[in-house]
């Protein structure tokens, strides 16, 4: 049995009024890549926040056992110099410095703070960057590399603080598949080498990847560990740990929803980069969309997919837009948002906490936003009927909340998800367009936003669904559009359709750039 | 009911007025409770009160200030005294065209911040800077006086008092009436907006707490309408600042264009794509902000009885101050305008009474930094306080 290099032993930790973890254990052997799975709010992020000394010693019961010793972190740079380095889910690169710049910030190469030796820092840097599989110059901004790119950049700087055990939270969460499979695959060259890593991740086939071991986290108690050498691990073993009983589909079934008449058509849809209007962004698209039917636009990250959506909606993003657009076979344009959201279309960002919420406000004043008028007239808000509305799709969503006056933010994912799909049904809209509806909510919270859907094309509402995940886009449509570098590659129906088929469109026409 | 420490901590910033007036009254042995104490009170202060107003709502939109609004005063006062006194323009047609120029300034500054993305404080700094300097050649560096009998009908307008029509002697009972009359509304629509709360089943808060809330503001109003009436009377320019406050509570709470604001402050890309136009807000903020410059700068005009080069200065820091101090957030999206009169308030009595007490105007500015320092840590730790919990 090899050495056991890490041990988180009766893990409890209180903030006022919840028990985050309860008594949790964790076992890291030498050399193995160890998952850490669970729901949202599971409690996985505190304890790493625990092991890498974001909560000091001593604000938690228990004891951390790293290499043999009893350990009593109190910052980050505490466990920095034992060489457990955590990388964030959020990429914490400054944009305007190079990649030198943000390899050794705070750990600047050079006799002192005062002199920095410019060559040993990029000469360092191109060393560690040739280790990823890097081939930029570390004199490169970051702002010129995609977020891949990037993410390799964070962990290059995680060996170039001599990481002995690496922690990855997330770190595929807005990577595209083929991105996430090179930085898997560097995980395992990595243990290869002697490195044991740590992966907290909501995607389960990769997860089961990559993967020694799986500690199931659920509700701040560690459930289980699956050792890959002993069990099968399927990703549906997987799930029934996390959420603690068994699923026996995920995708919930649609009956009898009548497809009806072609609700929207939109035709050689051009849209051009707003900042360098010389960059096509999409390029000469052509889809359709019937009433009562899921569509599902499928297309990695930087195909164009929330571009097309966001300039279909009200031209909110791009420039030299050309092409028609119909609804109900009437050709209309909609030069802004309002009047898209007149004509019956909404448009459900992938982004929401940037772009869909207000955070700092509650969830009645988030829930009537796009359609403040129907609350009010005259210019005067109905407080009243505001009320009433928010509660109404509380409970129709089955929304977690005390009440309907707490602020969004301190809502989960999966519940943040609901208050923003509340938003745009009570405006009541004939054209849904979800962007990545699912990402980063757990599987509970994914299972009842495809009810919701479910329910929205019952109604004869048509939604067209964004998304990355292959099976969410088989599962969940009637019909798949391929979206590769602006273009669409294929359209097929969903019937029949294979993970490999919608994967042979993009491996055929390449990658677009 | 709610705990002890709640009520302190909701209304921190009235019990702190409280607290400073208490100490005001025994540091200076009560000289500084005199009726015309409490009238110098509101004139000295009733511009601040104009214009945070305004500054609130630029606030409210991501911590935006405008920098201009004490120059935009002097230019437009500038303007005004020589229409009326070396053009012989009639008091109501100066005052349009004041106006007129208060709103050509802030569509100027309004489009340069919300379309040509300016940032605020820049395009309102070039403001802050040139407007003293036209203001001050339009004066050509001189004061105009309109202290003579021939303006007093503009001057009326603000340094007036409510005529008396009771005819007591030295005591003007029209503003008590007003007093009482003010009480009984706010008593009336407080237990009528519970009720209805109650009848609709929603969230209440107790009788005992709706009573007392009720008495207090009664018993402040009373106070106040008291002591004027032992002065003069009821100020004409607290009849504007009050009207003002009482449109903009509305607008902000009830609204949907009180929302916009908010909710632009909160999250702009959000509001945005909610199909509201975040520009026409930004926009409209300035034009509002000079709209009230307009206002202040007429009060100014009148209290000074004069236009002259130095009028307006550091006003714009006095609106700020009186927003911070009254809780709205320097970041946006929260903020309520009665929270800005409490804040605005404390700020004019600190300055009264440390006055009265004859302390060094340099050392008021140390007290005042501090006051506006400690407003802002105070909501800051209060704010961490609640993420924790």
């Amino acid at each position: 049995m090899a050495k056991v290099l890490l041990e988180m032993k009766n893990i409890t930790k209180t903030f006022p009024g919840v028990k985050a973890l309860d008594n949790v254990n964790l076992q890291v052997e030498e050399g193995e890549i160890h998952a850490l799975v669970g729901e949202n709010g599971a409690g996985k992020s505190t304890l790493m926040n625990v092991l890498s000394g974001i909560y000091p010693y001593g604000t938690y019961e228990g004891d951390i056992i790293y290499n043999g010793e009893i350990c009593q972190f109190n910052k980050i740079k505490d466990s920095e110099e034992k060489g457990i380095v955590i990388i964030h889910q959020e990429l914490a690169l400054i944009p305007y410095l190079t990649i030198g710049e943000n390899m050794f910030l705070g750990n600047e190469r050079g006799k002192s703070a005062a002199s920095i030796d410019w060559n040993e820092t990029y000469g360092e840097a191109d060393k560690y960057l040739k280790m990823v599989g890097l081939e930029e110059s570390s004199r490169t901004l970051v702002k010129e590399l995609g977020t891949g790119k990037q993410q390799l950049v964070e962990i290059a700087k995680a060996l170039a603080k001599h990481a002995k055990l690496l922690i990855l939270d997330e770190p595929t969460s807005s990577l595209n598949e083929q991105d996430s499979k090179a930085l898997l695959d560097l995980i395992i060259r990595f243990k290869s080498e002697g490195m044991t890593s740590i992966i907290i991740s909501h995607k389960l086939n990769e997860v089961s990847y990559v993967a020694d071991k799986i500690t199931v986290i659920r509700d701040g108690s560690t459930i289980e560990t699956l050792d890959k050498a002993t069990t099968e691990i399927s990703e549906d073993r997987i799930i029934k740990g996390m959420v603690g009983r068994e699923i026996t589909d995920r995708f919930p079934k649609r009956h009898d929803v009548k497809i009806g008449d072609i609700n929207l058509e939109v035709d050689n849809w051009t849209v051009y980069h707003p900042l360098y209007p010389e960059r096509k962004v999409v390029d000469d698209v052509s889809l359709k969309v019937r009433k009562g039917e899921v569509v599902g636009i499928y297309g990695l990250m930087g195909a164009g997919r929330t571009e097309l959506a966001m300039s279909i909606f009200g031209k909110s993003y791009g420039t030299g837009i050309s092409g028609t657009l119909k609804l109900n076979g009437q050709v209309t344009e909609l030069k802004t948002i309002k009047e898209a959201i007149k004509h019956k279309i909404a448009y459900v960002t992938e982004d929401r906490k940037g772009n869909g919420l207000v955070l700092t406000n509650p969830i009645k004043i988030n829930t009537t936003l796009a359609n403040l008028e129907e609350v009010s007239s005259k210019g005067i808000i109905d407080q009243d009927k505001e009320y009433q509305v928010a509660v109404e799709y509380k409970d129709k969503l089955r929304t977690k909340t005390p009440s309907v006056e707490q602020n969004v933010g301190n809502l989960s994912g999966g519940n943040q998800q609901k208050v923003l799909l509340a938003k745009w049904m009570f405006a009541n809209p004939d054209i849904l367009i979800l962007d990545e509806p699912t990402r980063g909510i757990d599987v509970g919270a994914k299972y009842e936003i495809y009810c919701i859907i479910n329910d929205l094309v019952a109604e004869g509402k048509s939604v067209i669904m964004i998304s990355s995940e292959l099976p969410e886009v088989l599962g969940m449509s009637d019909r798949i559009y391929v979206m590769n570098g602006g273009k669409f590659v294929g359209e097929l129906e969903a019937e029949g359709a294979t993970q490999e088929t919608i994967m042979s469109y993009i491996v055929k026409t390449g990658r677009g750039e | 009911m709610k705990s002890v420490a709640k009520i302190f901590k909701e209304h921190t910033m009235q019990i702190v007025l409280v607290l400073v007036v208490i100490f005001f009254v025994i540091t200076t042995n009560g000289s500084i409770w005199t009726p015309a104490n409490f009238n110098a009170l509101i004139a000295q202060n009733a511009y601040v009160y104009v214009l945070a107003t305004g500054m609130m709502m630029c606030m409210l939109i991501k911590g935006n200030i405008d920098l201009s609004v004490g120059a935009v005063v002097c230019f437009v006062d500038a303007i005004g005294a020589q229409l009326m006194v070396n053009k012989g323009v009639s008091f109501p047609v100066a005052m349009l065209a004041m106006l007129a120029v208060g709103l050509l300034i802030g569509a100027f500054l309004g489009y340069l911040i919300a379309y040509v993305n300016v940032p605020p404080w820049i395009a309102t700094l070039a403001g802050f800077l040139a407007f003293r300097g036209w203001g001050t050649a339009v004066l050509n560096g001189n004061t105009i006086g309109i202290g003579n009998a021939e303006y007093a009908g503009f001057t009326n307008l603000f340094n007036g008092f409510i005529p008396d029509v009771f005819g007591v002697e030295g005591f003007n009972a029209t503003s008590i009436v007003i007093g009482i009359i003010a009480c009984i509304i706010l008593f009336i629509t407080q237990l009528r907006d519970r009720s209805t709360k109650i009848s609709k089943g929603y969230e209440a808060d107790s009788m005992v707490s709706v009573l007392v809330r009720c008495s207090v503001v009664s018993a402040v109003i009373i106070i106040f309408t008291y002591m004027l009436a032992k002065n003069k009377g009821i100020p004409f320019v607290l009849v504007w600042v009050t009207v003002i406050v009482l449109i903009y509570n509305f607008i902000t709470s009830k609204t949907t264009l009180g929302r916009y604001f908010y909710v632009t402050g909160g999250n702009m890309e959000a509001t945005r794509l909610s199909g509201i136009d975040t520009r026409k807000v930004l926009f409209f903020a300035y034009l509002n902000m000079q709209f009230l410059t307009v206002i202040a700068s007429w009060i100014t005009m009148a209290r000074l009885t004069a236009a002259n080069p130095t009028a307006g200065t550091n006003y714009e820091l006095d609106a700020i101050s009186g927003c911070i101090v009254g809780g709205v957030s320097a970041y946006g999206g929260s903020g309520k305008v009665f929270g800005m009169i409490v804040g605005a308030t404390l700020i004019g009595v600190i300055n009264l009474g440390m006055s009265i007490m004859g302390i060094d105007a340099n050392w008021q500015k140390i007290v005042k930094g501090l006051v506006l320092l400690a407003a802002v840590v105070f909501e800051i730790l209060n704010n961490k306080d609640k993420n924790k919990a």
